[in-house]
């Protein structure tokens, strides 16, 4: 186990590039969910305007 | 050829359905493959001779540098058809495709940067490979910000996708940088016309990972379009009923 995380020495290396990697991936569902939500109360504000006026 | 099914993507309401259903399966599958990809890449794959455990950063930095190049393709084609035809969804789904591209994109380049440190003894030189990478990264921002600083949509959609269609030309010059000209960079070794280089039991989690983050941009591709149909859309009743159950669920 020790072995896997020492990735021969290269650790700092191989574990810094996959957390960039994972941590891309995350923050890209992240934020287009955000936006997502965004986008709904956005929609929901404008139909509700479009209904009072 | 009967092209009816087609034409059905480009009405808000089958699309924005469309998306909204595929997404989470999309996004699901792309989990499932990220799991064996990186079980295979980190754990099972076997140590390359020359650069040792370092070589395992390729599982991550290739998926990003293949699909940051795949997602400005598929966004130029998209916007070059919404500019040909007039179909507003191409531009939305243009549109969607950016922010996805930008992030792989990063990710290719530090990553790349990161693994440059251990084999080539730099963290960064001005290389073919490396500077025609680093404007996929500049175009991919210049899109985005042209967009936000048009304030008509139309038009933004329009000057947007000229941008875009321009760029495109950038693609083939990273492909073939590394055969093009003397690169410190190393030729593929998985996509060549003679067949990949590396063993089998290297070359398939990297496969594995291609198809993960594939997965993965259609899932965040398709979620970021449905947001730009939304913000498009004037009222339909489809978009009352879509909101009343987005409402009832969440």
């Amino acid at each position: 186990m020790k072995d896997f995380f020492d990735m021969s020495g290269y650790a700092a290396y191989v574990w810094s590039a996959y957390g960039i990697a994972i941590g891309g991936l995350v923050l890209n569902v992240w934020m287009a969910r955000r936006q997502l939500r965004h986008a709904r109360e956005e929609a929901r504000r404008r139909i509700a305007m479009q209904e009072h006026s | 050829m009967n092209w009816v099914w087609f034409h059905r993507f480009g009405s808000p309401p089958y699309f924005y359905r469309f998306a909204g259903r595929w997404a989470p399966w999309f996004l699901g599958i792309a989990c499932v493959l990220l799991v064996v990809g990186l079980y295979g890449g980190l754990v099972m794959a076997p140590v390359d001779y020359f650069q040792s455990d370092a070589y395992r950063i390729i599982y991550v930095h290739v998926p990003s540098a293949y699909l940051s190049l795949m997602t400005y393709t598929y966004m130029a084609l998209a916007a070059a058809v919404g500019l040909i035809w007039r179909i507003k969804i191409c531009h939305a789904i243009a549109s969607a495709c950016a922010p996805a591209g930008a992030g792989f994109t990063v990710v290719s380049l530090a990553t790349g940067m990161i693994w440059g440190q251990p084999t080539w003894g730099t963290w960064w030189a001005w290389d073919p490979r490396i500077v025609s990478q680093l404007f996929v990264l500049f175009f991919f921002l210049g899109y985005i910000s042209l967009r936000g600083a048009i304030e008509d949509r139309d038009r933004a959609d329009r000057a947007s996708a000229v941008l875009a269609i321009v760029g495109v030309i950038n693609v083939p010059i990273v492909h073939y940088s590394v055969e093009w000209w003397n690169s410190l960079h190393q030729g593929p070794s998985l996509m060549r016309a003679d067949g990949p280089t590396m063993p089998m039991s290297m070359a398939w989690p990297l496969l594995v990972m291609i198809g993960a983050y594939t997965f993965y941009f259609l899932a965040i591709m398709l979620m970021r379009a449905r947001a730009e149909v939304l913000r498009r859309e004037r009222g339909g009743a489809w978009l009352r009923e879509e909101l009343a159950r987005a409402g009832a669920v969440s």
